[in-house]
């Protein structure tokens, strides 16, 4: 064990480097977001801190070089998804105060079931990928890179996603559509 | 940077997105919840297409093609949501029984009525069929 360590590890965990440090600080902020937006009983600020976890997870992309994805993500997932969310909890009227009942009877069973998924996947990962390591020099997902793998090798899925989205966007309007006639 | 980071993160993160999707009851927080969990697989996607040096970048452009289903997904969601509260008056996830299976023997074991007799609040914030406005 001490061999695989050393390994892939002339770059330890005791010394981490700035970028690393970045990344656990905004990682726990996200996770911190992710955890409140689960459990919060106010349904309002549970898609709030639901801003706060995406909102990480774009700052994450950007530390990983990925710069297109993080924009995107702030774009569609901070701008899009979650006003589509806060519309939802408001065409439900969703309570404004707290309201107690918002997790149902199983949540220690859900919170058992989370827990195992958690110490398996952190367990494995952590064990294959140990001594991994990612060099951060050369920029990865800058939009003339990612453009250019898109358009060139990614044409095909790129426009049957077109199509998704044009199906989804008949299908939402066809779904909320007022029947005019009694059912 | 170490791999171990941004994978273990999503690790993590899609364990409290499974934990919110089994524990909450009301439909748009499983959705958020659901939200989370694609979030934690796009993380381990762009990671390691960094790490790859992929030279097709198959997962950068997987997580795009993730994002948009997402946003797609999140769409026809709501709009169900929508639908469902419009007929029922309701939003929460274990008052949707219909499916439910019944004891043979019980006699009025028939849509509305069963539903009357095992669970009075569902039925009257139930009452008004059709006619709540959205």
């Amino acid at each position: 064990m001490s061999g695989l360590v050393l390994l892939g590890a002339e770059r330890g965990f005791l010394s981490p480097t700035g970028v690393e440090i970045t990344f656990l600080l905004v990682g726990l902020v996200t996770l911190g977001g992710a955890v409140l937006a689960v459990t919060s009983r106010q349904l309002v600020h549970a898609a709030l801190w639901l801003v706060v976890a995406l909102g990480g997870i774009a700052v994450l992309y950007l530390l990983l070089t990925a710069e297109f994805i993080a924009w995107v993500q702030v774009l569609i997932y901070v701008g899009s998804v979650v006003v589509l969310l806060l519309f939802g909890l408001m065409l439900t009227k969703a309570p404004i105060g707290p309201s107690p009942d918002a997790d149902s009877g199983n949540r220690w069973v859900a919170l058992a079931v989370a827990l195992a998924t958690a110490a398996t996947l952190v367990t494995v990962v952590v064990d294959a990928f140990r001594t991994a390591w990612i060099e951060l020099d050369v920029p990865q997902g800058t939009t003339e890179i990612v453009g250019r793998s898109l358009f060139r090798h990614w044409v095909l899925p790129f426009e049957a996603l077109s199509l998704l989205l044009l199906a989804a966007l008949v299908g939402a309007i066809v779904l909320s559509r007022r029947k005019k006639e009694r059912r | 940077m170490h791999l171990a980071y941004p994978a273990v993160l999503a690790a993590l993160l899609f364990s409290v997105g499974l934990y919110g999707v089994l524990a909450r009851r009301n439909v748009v927080l499983v959705l958020i919840s659901v939200e989370l969990m694609l979030n934690a697989v796009n993380l381990n996607l762009v990671a390691f297409d960094v790490w790859l040096r992929d030279e097709l970048h198959a997962g950068q452009s997987l997580t795009l093609f993730t994002i948009a289903v997402a946003a797609a997904e999140i769409g026809i969601g709501l709009a169900i949501v929508l639908l469902v509260y419009r007929n029922r008056g309701s939003s929460n996830l274990d008052e949707l029984r219909d499916l439910v299976e019944r004891d043979p023997g019980d006699d009025n074991s028939d849509g509305d009525a069963g539903d009357n007799t095992s669970r009075p609040t569902a039925s009257a914030a139930a009452a008004p069929k059709g006619e709540v406005t959205a």
